[in-house]
């Protein structure tokens, strides 16, 4: 009984109930975009993004713009250039994704030590942080959730064809370069809404962590599709919790969680459902 | 077999120029391609095969002369096994559907799924909808992605190279597949470098390198002259069974296949 009570402490927090449907649409959220990531083989490029929009949510902090219309822009700006570089597989684009989004992320830091009020904002952006969640927050997440999920729904066919086979893709007429441009942007926001919840260090994590599990699980891409945000709504959802009472980063302890669920299907899952996750490029 | 070849061609190229950058690769190719025609495109590789199949497909924009593929043709596009991702998560029927993206949701309708055990069934594949693609024979790997172009109900089959990387045994099936495809009426283009185990077989044959050499059936294709012209070195042609059999470089040493040759081409000099 106390047991229980104690369990559910955290709840008569206002706060801790906005960081909690904060993180598990969050969760959700990636989780979807997650599986076209892993597929892809972007896991590098989610990491590089959520790097360039620190940056801009750096700068308009300073500049005192909106963080969203600030971080927004530059997001998808960012987001879309990358996607540009790495489609066209130039010698070194890693190199040069990794170089700009470095700096933007390095930009951001200076700027923030020098104009920023102070330390705990960094490790708010960094982090990410329950208490800082607001109902704007929630409902940006919740917005940018319903417009992915309706996107995804809508388009899944062509999404699949051009994410499987994007040359057939091309030559049956869809519009291969329209989906990838979609995808970048779907990208940019999803790490905009939930970088205050995760924190920008996290969110390639939650990004690949609970679709890479899905993997291991199907072979299907419908079931993978639906197990993914499942996992990774799961995981925040006792990240959460966990993070309450060892009183530790509730993004830190999100993506603990993540992994022991990995490594545990890992463990369970046979040889071949190994393979399938080795098999995953740039993972 | 009751196939009728219209006579306005599906595809033309015409005085065809195709370029990567400054060096062409393809000069001067004019093809015309009518509807209920099976062409098999052979050269050695780097010929321009695949080149000349992104120009059709208009993936590769033509640098000199003209591509033109009549309006309102579908194009089912079956590509080289070796470039599919074998690892990805996906089942033999979601291969099939993703080709529908005119419907916007994923699950199928049951017209979707009659549709596509028709397909599947036609292909030898049946009840196999639920497996994994990387959980199927060679054979039923290259024949899901035909049965992918076929779902989409193509006006011309394309194929890349279908029976390079696979076994004697799937390299029948499929040339056996494609031939009862093209005896319903489909219209099939296809490239290969596998000059008796399928080129041989086909009713006309398009010899390419960087040019068209020779446009015909086989056996006014594949003949010495030609093929020399073609792979760039002389090869020997035998005939069994009123077939060409092209022999490789291995035994163009052999003094007695070389006076059989002789003979056979003596023979067919006094039959013309
Ligand atoms: N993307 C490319 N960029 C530059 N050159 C290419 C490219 N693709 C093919 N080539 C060149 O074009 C020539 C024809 O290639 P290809 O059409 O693939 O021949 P095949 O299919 O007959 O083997 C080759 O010399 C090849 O090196
Ligand atoms: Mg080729």
């Amino acid at each position: 009984m106390t047991i229980a009570l104690d369990l559910l402490a955290p709840y008569d927090f206002a706060f801790f109930q906005r960081g909690m449907v904060a993180a598990t649409l969050a969760g959700a959220l990636c989780g979807v975009l997650g599986v076209f990531v892993v597929l892809r083989g972007m896991s590098y490029i989610g990491h590089g993004l959520s790097h360039a929009v620190f940056g801009g949510a750096a700068a308009s902090a300073v500049m005192s713009i909106n963080f969203f219309v600030g971080a927004g822009i530059w997001g998808i700006i960012s987001g879309v250039l990358i996607g540009r570089i790495a489609r066209r597989k130039i010698i070194g684009a890693d190199a040069a994704i990794g170089i700009v989004t470095t700096a933007s992320f390095a930009g951001g830091i200076a700027l923030l030590n020098r104009y920023g009020q102070a330390r705990k904002s960094i490790e708010a952006v960094l982090f990410g942080s329950v208490l800082g969640v607001s109902w704007v927050d929630i409902a940006a997440i919740l917005a940018v959730s319903l417009a992915v999920g309706a996107i995804v729904l809508f388009a899944y066919r062509a999404f699949l064809f051009a994410t499987f086979d994007p040359q057939v893709a091309t030559v049956s007429g869809e519009r291969v370069a329209a989906i990838e441009v979609m995808l970048m942007v779907m990208l940019s926001v999803t790490i905009l809404v939930t970088m205050r919840v995760i924190g920008t260090l996290l969110i390639s994590a939650l990004l690949v962590i609970p679709a890479a599990t899905a993997r291991m699980i199907t072979n299907s891409f419908s079931r993978m599709l639906m197990l993914s945000p499942l996992i990774g709504a799961l995981c925040c959802l006792a990240g959460m919790n966990l993070s309450y009472h060892l009183d530790t980063s509730a993004g830190a302890t999100i993506i603990l969680v993540a992994a022991a669920v990995f490594t545990a299907t890992y463990l369970l899952a046979g040889r071949r459902a190994r393979l399938r996750v080795a098999s995953l490029n740039h993972l | 077999m009751g196939v009728t070849i219209n006579s306005e061609p599906l595809i033309r190229c015409d005085a065809l120029g195709v370029a990567y950058g400054a060096g062409f690769v393809l000069e001067n190719v004019t093809l015309h391609i009518r509807r209920g025609e099976f062409v098999g495109i052979v050269g050695p590789s780097g010929s321009g095969k695949t080149s000349l199949l992104r120009a059709i497909t208009g993936s590769l924009a033509a640098a000199r002369g003209s591509v033109e593929v009549t309006r309102g043709t579908r194009i089912g596009y079956v590509p080289q096994v070796e470039s599919v991702d074998w690892n990805f998560p996906i089942t033999v029927g979601e291969v099939l559907a993703m080709t529908r993206t005119r419907r916007h949701w994923p699950r199928t309708t049951r017209s979707e799924r009659a549709e596509m055990k028709e397909v599947l069934e036609g292909l030898g594949l049946h009840g196999l909808e639920g497996r994994h693609i990387r959980e199927l024979s060679g054979g039923q790997q290259q024949r899901v992605f035909v049965a992918r172009a076929m779902f989409g109900k193509p006006d011309i089959l394309i194929l890349d190279e279908p029976t390079s990387g696979v076994d004697v045994r799937t390299r029948h099936e499929i040339l056996h597949l494609l031939r009862d495809l093209h005896s319903k009426g489909s219209t099939i283009l296809l490239t290969t470098h596998d000059l008796n185990g399928l080129a041989s077989h086909l009713p006309r044959l398009v010899c390419l390198n960087r040019e068209v050499i020779a446009d015909g059936p086989p056996r006014e294709t594949l003949i010495p002259e030609v093929l020399e012209r073609t792979y760039g070195a002389p090869l020997h042609v035998l005939e069994h069974g009123g077939m060409p059999i092209v022999l490789d470089h291995d035994y163009t040493s052999s003094e007695v296949l070389r006076d059989t040759e002789r003979q056979m081409r003596s023979e067919r000099e006094s039959r013309q």
